[in-house]
């Protein structure tokens, strides 16, 4: 007789879904196969984490990342070996430019066959080694626990991104006592959270002294959830703040000092007063390409001071004055503290003209063009921001034009309510983020603002949205042109418009083709009536608004020129 | 200039291939790389030449070097503070001048380490400098082949 305790042996499977109890999962996008046959048998015995059967493996990873991108919390995703796993690619690198935490577990042949070419092996490791934070082989049953809670920690901590972790069939199948890891142990990543002291302190002299400040604050603010230290530092300094993409909604856009979008199609005001300042206060953006112009140019009068939690994202494309390497809410905080324990004294006065010349710039408008008796997508977006702002919706989007109009027409005022990809700028993302989010956040308007290129993208996903209800309302902007691309050909390629007119099925047919409901609209009257009956329908909606061609969006920043060459309209 | 970095980074699966793909993927140039364990053999030290870049570009690749997960410490080590050495073969026409062949060899510490009717094996330990120079007198001798173990590099005035 012995006086050990007999624990039951767990297989593979098992212990996978044990450690996802462990992480506090309980929702799950993904798509059966071959090799994780183990795992949906675990799953058919399940009670407490639900699967979500998606159309398509890229789409599982855009919804696991639009459910992590609305809870903060790590998205989940599950698929099959060879083309199950490289059908991830896409979403993966998607996380990975925006910095969101996903776990995404591909399987894998078994480890006596790896390297084979046995049937569905694809070498996915060294496939997304490149587009992921870190990944992982798990060959043996032995590392199974460990790894899955690594890959949760590393996820989710420092600059945040996906991690993959390829499952070898035997290890699903094989059997062990299960023990969940209480720690982690990982020697070479430790990222740095609070900021140099000294650093701050010489940051808020120069905020302090500054006569012509200005914030960008970008997707890093978000991630670390630091809009409230944000708006009170901005406050307590008195400094405009502008955004980037990522950004939005992590200072209310409808502030006094919001400078709201800088970049490409930012405001005129904003792209000027990052232009012209004499102190640039950087927090959580890695100055992208779209947001600077060529980077020689871009505030080049300006000390910067440059919060990230990535050592790598400071003075990669700028060189930052000031960097400090450290969480946005911790750093900020740190700002907060020092400022109001020490005598820093902010000269209000000598920026008086700066706001001035702010106010001046804000006059530089744009004046949309009426083309034609169509709808037109500004009038469009703005009826639906209207109407649906009492729900504070969450807005996905697509890839183009009407990306960058919802970014200027919905007014922001809170974090994670906009999903859009900015860094790796994926067509076919928004709708199947937004049915992540509607599962994140069971009772909210969701909307997914579409191009009729975007949409034929995922519009598979209909049948996900079916199949469990998730009542996403996309909003077709139907031009029949891939606009943006478009916009670009007509500017720059006297109006060669090469294999950018695209045509469509009918989106009303094949909503109800689905089973959804679909709604065309077609003229300014019939955008309430519609816009009530879809938010009205307990069901996933395409609402096909069939909008002007030839609109162009404004303010525009040509690629290559500085920021400050911001085109209004047509006639420039 | 041209740089050296130490990198000390877990000895697992992979993680060569991390670092070699970050060279790639960012189009940076590795000059030479050698890799092997360390006393305790679940590390690996690896020694990375890189040549053609300015200073912020060193920058970078030193902080996405370590922002790879298995990696623990990275150096760049100058030559100041570190001697760089590397082992080199060199296979040298043996049918003409093996006096003055002879005479190069002692004067550069170059070990004979294979002697055939036609051909002399050479093994030096040398720097980047010392080989340059070497290759120089040996080549109107008649040089048929070199072969190269990469850099090794180690920190010789911290401690």
């Amino acid at each position: 007789m012995t006086n050990k305790i007999i624990t039951k042996e767990l297989t593979g499977s098992q212990v996978f879904l044990e450690c996802l109890k462990n992480e506090g999962v309980d929702t799950i996008f993904g798509y059966p196969g071959g090799v994780i046959l183990g795992i949906y048998e675990a799953f058919y015995h399940e009670k407490k984490i639900k699967h979500y059967l998606v159309r398509h493996e890229q789409a599982a990873i855009h919804a696991a990342e639009g459910y992590a991108r609305v809870t903060g919390k790590c998205g989940v995703a599950i698929v099959t070996s060879g083309p199950g796993a490289t059908n991830t690619i896409t979403g993966i690198a998607n996380a990975y430019l925006d910095g969101h935490p996903l776990v995404v577990f591909t399987g894998q042949v078994s480890a006596s066959l790896i390297g084979n070419d046995a049937f569905q092996e694809a070498d996915i490791v060294g496939i997304t080694r490149s587009c992921s934070k870190h990944n992982y082989l798990v060959k043996d049953i032995k590392d199974l626990a460990r790894v899955i809670k690594e890959a949760f920690y590393i996820a989710n901590t420092g600059k945040k991104g996906p991690v993959v972790i390829d499952l070898a069939k035997n290890v699903l199948d094989a059997k062990i006592e299960f023990e969940y890891p209480k720690e982690v142990d990982l020697e070479g990543y430790n990222p740095t959270y609070k900021g140099n002291p000294k650093q701050i302190s010489k940051a808020l002299q120069l905020l302090c002294n500054a006569k012509r400040p200005a914030i960008i604050s970008g997707g890093g603010v978000l991630s670390s959830e630091a809009s409230e230290e944000l708006t009170e530092l901005a406050k307590l300094l008195n400094v405009p703040v502008a955004t980037t993409l990522m950004g939005i909604g992590t200072y209310p856009m409808n502030d006094q000092m919001a400078l709201g979008m800088l970049g490409m199609h930012g405001n005129y005001w904003a792209n000027y007063a990052i232009s012209n300042c004499d102190v640039l206060f950087s927090i959580g953006t890695r100055f992208n390409d779209r947001i600077t112009g060529p980077s020689k140019e871009f505030a080049k009068n300006a000390q910067i001071i440059h919060i990230d939690i990535d050592p790598c994202s400071i003075s990669k494309n700028v060189t930052a004055n000031i960097p400090i390497v450290g969480d946005a809410k911790i750093v900020l905080q740190a700002m907060l503290e020092e400022f109001k324990a020490k005598n820093y004294e902010i000269n209000k006065e000598n920026k008086r003209e700066w706001f001035e010349q702010i106010e001046e710039w804000k006059k530089q408008r744009v004046i949309p063009e009426i083309q034609s008796e169509k709808l037109h997508v500004h009038t469009v977006l703005e009826q639906i921001y209207e109407y649906t702002k009492e729900y504070e919706p969450i807005v996905a989007t697509e890839v183009g034009q009407h990306q960058m109009w919802t970014a200027q027409a919905f007014n922001f005022t809170k974090p994670r309510k906009l999903l859009t990809s900015g860094g790796l700028g994926t067509m076919g993302f928004g709708f199947p983020a937004a049915m992540g989010a509607c599962l994140a956040d069971k009772n909210r308007l969701v909307l997914n603002i579409a191009g009729d290129g975007s949409i034929q993208m995922n519009i598979q996903e209909l049948a996900t949205c079916v199949e469990y209800n998730l009542p996403v309302k996309v909003m077709i902007m139907n031009n029949g042109y891939l606009g943006m691309v478009r916009q670009w050909q007509e500017k720059l390629f006297d109006r060669h418009y090469s294999e950018t007119k695209i045509s469509g099925p009918d989106f009303v047919k094949v909503a109800e083709a689905y089973g959804a409901k679909g709604i065309r609209i077609k003229k300014k009257e019939e955008i309430i009536p519609a816009l009530k009956e879809a938010i009205e329908y307990q069901g996933p909606v395409f609402l096909d608004f069939i909008v002007e061609p030839f609109e162009m969006v404004y303010p525009w920043v040509l690629a290559g020129t500085p920021i400050d060459k911001v085109i209004l309209s047509r006639k420039e | 200039m041209q740089h050296t970095i130490s990198v000390l980074v877990k000895n697992e699966a992979g993680a060569l291939s991390r670092m070699t793909n970050l060279f790639s993927a960012r189009g940076y140039n590795i000059e030479s790389l050698t890799v092997s364990t360390t006393l305790d053999t679940k590390y690996a030290r690896a020694t990375i030449v890189v040549t053609h870049c300015d200073d912020s570009v060193i920058e970078q690749i030193l902080k996405q070097l370590h922002k790879l997960i298995p990696v623990i410490k990275v150096c760049d080590l100058t030559p100041e503070n570190s001697t760089t050495l590397e082992l080199v073969f060199i296979k040298v026409d043996s049918k003409n001048e093996v006096g003055e062949l002879l005479k190069i060899a002692e004067a550069f510490g170059v070990k004979v380490i294979d002697v055939s009717p036609k051909t002399y094996t050479l093994q030096a330990v040398c720097n980047e400098k010392q080989l340059k120079s070497l290759v120089e007198l040996l080549r109107p001798i008649g040089i048929k082949d070199i072969v190269r173990s990469g850099a090794v590099s180690i920190n010789v005035k911290s401690e």
